[in-house]
């Protein structure tokens, strides 16, 4: 279905016409304003997507060529993948204005620009349907995000903004040669091209690993997790919530949109190892958060281990598991995006991560308790809240998986109720209270809470618009790869068959 | 012998360019107008004089001196350099008043040869126009007020610089004896392999040495970050950018008979896969931001290899678009560091400290250029990577192809430490730099930010003319 107006596209280039605008201006108030503007215009732009349709299709497809030497193409479109984190991006940005409206100060103009710049390069990378188009949103979308470390962060930025940076970088050297492997194999960029064609079994090995490693390091899954708290822990309330909500979500998405499709045999060879990873992350995740003692580094593990649920969703391949994964995506955006906004509020006030700087604020701040009750009760996936929609399809694509890994990952939901409740508990009733001079939440810190606790009511309580949307592009996704897993294997069985006749005939002669 | 002036006119323009130097150096350039007024015009008048021949093409001077597609792409981007350097050396602090007529005369005459090397197709006539462009650089080196740092520079770069066109006129003769033949044409045709022809294959990888010394590649790099260093950061401006153009044409040219296999191919490329690893992993450890760039140098000259072992015209012409590509993003680079240093100083990375306060446009190049070498989207540093890497699939290489997206993490961190200190940095000392923040030098900074932009986001017409002239050398 395509539409005249070219919606990604203005999605993609509006938030850079207003960074260069924002360039302009002087006044550190108008600049707050008018980002805040500009992110609400961003929402309008976005409101033609509510005419996707419920099919697997691609839409709102735009597409032109680029580089035609090298078959590059200007290729975007959306589907139900990634929609739904398209609306995730552009309803982030309003929020990340509002709740670092005092908490930065310094160097106004350049943070907001930096969050713009971000919000064009992730609405990018969501809808890039050529491989290097994908590739240079990717990694575009470093730059940024360093400075919004580096420069707005806590007192080891420099620490952590660097190791963020080597990092994913170094991840994603060799998903540039596995995009290149795939324009010369499969003779394309595009992804709804290549999505159709077989590849050798060990060309897909080498190219699952390399995307992999990129992937596995930006959701982060363990052992690739140990930037994730260091940049969580010092970057600025908005840099975390851009990091938890959508960064994160980057990875997933890589793995449901390029391994799953493009490399369908290899994923079914590696389902084991990754499910294992994901198993880890799950019970590390937990675990290592149970003993923190800063609030921003318990839900920075606590990260890790909820992304582990979507890793471990997308390799059960089965529809419960890949919906509860994509479920997981935007729950854990929406939470934890919720909990670090939070818990830049009460920074704001106590100047402290510290749970121990934190103790007793129920009596005194009764609206704060009530919504960080409301996002801890959804990050353990309490029934009602979102965060149950999504544990439940992973815990029953799980046990529709085996026994073995269902009984795995129950550990996992309980530890993170675990340390969700002990951080709850000292700082709603804690004592001595820290909060007696404490006001509560005011206007400003209302109205950006409130989006994601009326987001965690209504997927937890109405989730059906959502299945609408995932579902179709889900069982597309799935009757896909278990028919060319199949046609793969095939190939595999015959190319042995081949090998083995030839070394016989070289044998022989 | 057929000599048709029309032709050649870029090479006559910068002949007539030398000789009105010549004449005002005759005075210490004391008569006449201000040497670095009129020199950059006329340099730029010589991008129009490029421009209107560029789509020349015919043979000279019994066939050693070829005008084609290559050649006149290769003397465009010589021109623009020519006149970028130039304008870049008119700010130039620490050059002694009465040098300046001497310094732009050898300026314009290294040019000038390079231009002649991206026409010659003959081993000879290659050798010579190599030796005139590093003789007048030798000079022009050690001039830098009084520092003896300059000098020991300028006594490297002439060491070195010997030794490696010795070796190269070495490799020669045994190319001439064994194959008789020095016109690149004749040696097209005959067989390289190591089997066929031991002594042709070593002299032709001694003659390579001469070009690996212009390109600053492993094991001909050391000179690089020393003469970076000693030398004013306007004359390391023009030793980063327009020699390593005049390497790659010529071996973009030998590169058409290396076809991936030959023992000397997988030489190419081992040197290269050695020299970008030796050249990132030596930058990390560095402070001095021109020895930052001058090992970056011999990285960048190992990813061109990339190109040129894959033996196909795609290939010679990724590694056309990535010698442009260099070119650009350093001249950006050295355009800030000049600029900034603007008392002539070599920057300590600590001299950038809160560049985005004190000069934002400058700092924004400044990151720019940096992320552009590391090669992230949307600079031309990413696309000509992208063009390197994919040209090179699968021919052979792949290993190499690997060791160069690999590099790229090793490369990140000293080049993300340029922006770290001009954008994270907020300490400025006393004794810092200060930048240069007159019009001449932002526009100039701005103009050369959005060349490096524009030739990532829009690649394709410069592409397709580098991928012609590249068909062009296979026939």
């Amino acid at each position: 279905m395509n539409f005249a107006f070219p919606v990604l596209t203005s999605l993609i280039v509006f938030p850079l016409l207003a960074a260069a605008g924002l360039c302009a201006l002087r006044n550190e108030a108008t600049v707050r304003k008018f980002a805040l503007i500009a992110s609400l215009i961003e929402i309008v732009l976005a409101l033609p997507l509510a005419n996707f349709q419920f099919n697997g299709d691609f839409q709102f497809v735009e597409r032109m060529s680029w580089v035609p030497q090298w078959g590059l193409e200007y290729h975007l479109a959306v589907d139900g993948i990634s929609i739904l984190m398209i609306w995730l991006t552009v309803f982030t940005l309003p929020l990340c204005v509002l709740c670092s409206w005092t908490g930065i100060i310094k160097r106004i103009k350049e943070f907001h620009f930096c969050l713009l710049f971000m919000t064009s390069a992730c609405i990018g990378v969501f809808t890039s349907m050529d491989l290097v188009l994908f590739y240079v949103f990717w990694e575009a979308m470093l730059i940024p995000m360093y400075l919004l470390i580096a420069v707005w962060g806590g007192d080891e930025r420099k620490y952590a903004s660097i190791k963020f940076f080597l990092y994913t970088l170094a991840g994603s050297t060799l998903l540039l040669v596995a995009i290149v492997a795939f324009r010369i194999a499969g003779g394309t960029f595009s992804i709804p091209e290549l999505m159709h064609q077989s590849f050798g079994f060990r060309f897909q090995c080498w190219c699952f690993l390399a995307m992999a490693l990129a992937f596995a390091i930006k959701v982060p899954m363990f052992p690739f997790h140990t930037w994730l708290p260091a940049a969580h822990v010092q970057a600025p309330a908005a840099g975390s919530v851009i990091l938890a909500a959508i960064l994160l979500k980057m990875g997933t998405y890589g793995f449901l949109r390029f391994c799953l499709p493009l490399t369908p045999a290899a994923s079914e060879y590696f389902a084991p190892l990754m499910i294992a990873v994901s198993i880890a992350s799950i019970i590390y995740g937990g675990a290592v958060a149970l003993g923190q003692s800063d609030i921003k580094k318990l839900v920075a593990y606590s990260s890790v281990g909820h992304m582990g649920f979507v890793t471990l969703g997308i390799f059960l391949f089965n529809p419960r598991g890949v919906e509860g994964a994509l479920f997981q995506m935007l729950n854990h955006g929406v939470v934890t995006g919720g909990l670090f906004m939070m818990i830049g509020t009460v920074y704001e006030r106590s100047h402290s991560r510290d749970i121990a700087k934190n103790l007793g604020l129920g009596k005194y701040m009764p609206a704060y308790m009530f919504f960080w009750g409301l996002f801890s009760l959804a990050s353990f996936g309490f029934p009602g809240t979102n965060g149950f929609v999504g544990e439940i399809l992973v815990f029953i694509g799980a046990f529709n998986h085996s026994l073995l890994v269902g009984l795995l990952i129950v550990p996992g939901a309980l530890l993170s109720a675990a340390y969700m409740f002990r951080v709850g508990l000292k700082m709603a009733w804690g004592s001595p209270s820290s909060a007696t001079k404490w006001p509560d939440l005011c206007p400003r810190e209302w109205a950006f809470l409130l989006v994601p606790a009326v987001m965690v009511f209504y997927i937890g309580l109405a989730p059906s618009l959502f299945f609408q949307m995932i579902t179709p592009s889900v069982d597309k996704l799935l009757a896909d790869y278990d028919s060319r897993k199949v046609a793969v294997e095939q190939t595999i069985h015959t190319a042995t068959q081949d090998a083995a006749t030839g070394a016989w005939d070289a044998k022989r002669n | 012998m057929n000599f048709n002036p029309a032709l050649i006119v870029p090479e006559l323009f910068q002949f007539l360019l030398i000789l009105a130097l010549f004449l005002q150096s005759l005075n210490d350039g004391a008569r006449g107008p201000r040497v670095e007024k009129w020199v950059p015009t006329v340099a730029a008048l010589g991008i129009v004089a490029t421009l209107a021949s560029f789509s020349a093409s015919g043979m000279m001077f019994h066939d050693v001196y070829r005008i084609d597609g290559l050649s006149q792409f290769f003397k465009l981007v010589i021109a623009v350099c020519f006149f970028v350097t130039t304008l870049n050396a008119s700010h130039q602090p620490t050059l002694a008043e009465d040098r300046r007529a001497d310094y732009y005369l050898f300026l314009a005459i290294s040019a000038w040869a390079l231009m002649l090397l991206s026409s010659t197709v003959e081993l000879f006539s290659i050798y010579l126009a190599l030796e005139l462009s590093s003789y007048s650089l030798y000079t022009v080196i050690s001039l830098r007020a009084k520092e003896k740092g300059a000098a020991e520079a300028g006594i490297k770069y002439i060491v070195f610089g010997a030794v490696a066109t010795a070796v190269a006129l070495y490799g020669l003769s045994y190319v001439l004896a064994t194959q008789h033949s020095t016109y690149i044409v004749d040696l097209a045709t005959k067989s390289w392999a190591w089997a066929d022809a031991p002594l042709a294959v070593v002299g032709l990888s001694l003659f390579l040495a001469g070009m690996f010394f212009k390109l600053a590649l492993f094991p001909f790099h050391f000179w690089c970050p020393d003469v970076y260093q000693g030398t004013s950061n306007e004359t390391a401006t023009f030793v980063a950018t327009l020699p390593k153009l005049g390497a790659v044409v010529i071996l973009v040219r030998l590169a058409t008979f290396l076809t991936p296999g030959l023992e000397i191919t997988t030489i190419l490329a081992w040197l290269g896969a050695i020299s970008m690893t030796l050249g990132n992993l030596c930058a990390l450890a560095q402070t001095d931001v021109k020895r930052i760039l001058g090992f970056s140098s011999v990285a960048h000259a190992g990813y061109v290899m990339v190109g040129l072992v894959s033996g196909t015209a795609e290939g010679l012409a990724a590694a056309t678009f990535y010698a442009l590509a260099y070119v650009a993003m350093n001249l950006l680079a050295f355009w800030v560091v000049s600029r900034v240093a603007s008392d002539g100083r070599n920057l300590h990375l600590n001299d950038l400290n809160g560049l985005y306060k004190r000069a934002p446009l400058l700092a924004f190049a400044l990151g720019v250029g940096a992320f552009a070498l590391v090669g992230l989207p949307p600079t031309v540093g990413f696309i000509g990577k992208l063009f390197l890497i994919t040209a090179a699939w699968n021919h052979g290489y792949n290993w190499l192809v690997v060791t160069l997206a690999i590099n790229s993490a090793f490369a990140i961190y000293y080049y993300l430490s340029l922006v770290r200190h001009a954008y994270t940095e907020e300490t400025v000392s006393a004794d810092a730099a200060v930048p240069d923040t007159s019009a001449f030098s932002l526009v100039g900074a701005g103009v050369l930010s959005v060349m490096v932009l524009a030739l990532g986001l829009l690649p394709s017409p410069v592409f397709e003319y580098a991928i012609t002239a590249g068909r062009g050398l296979f026939h």
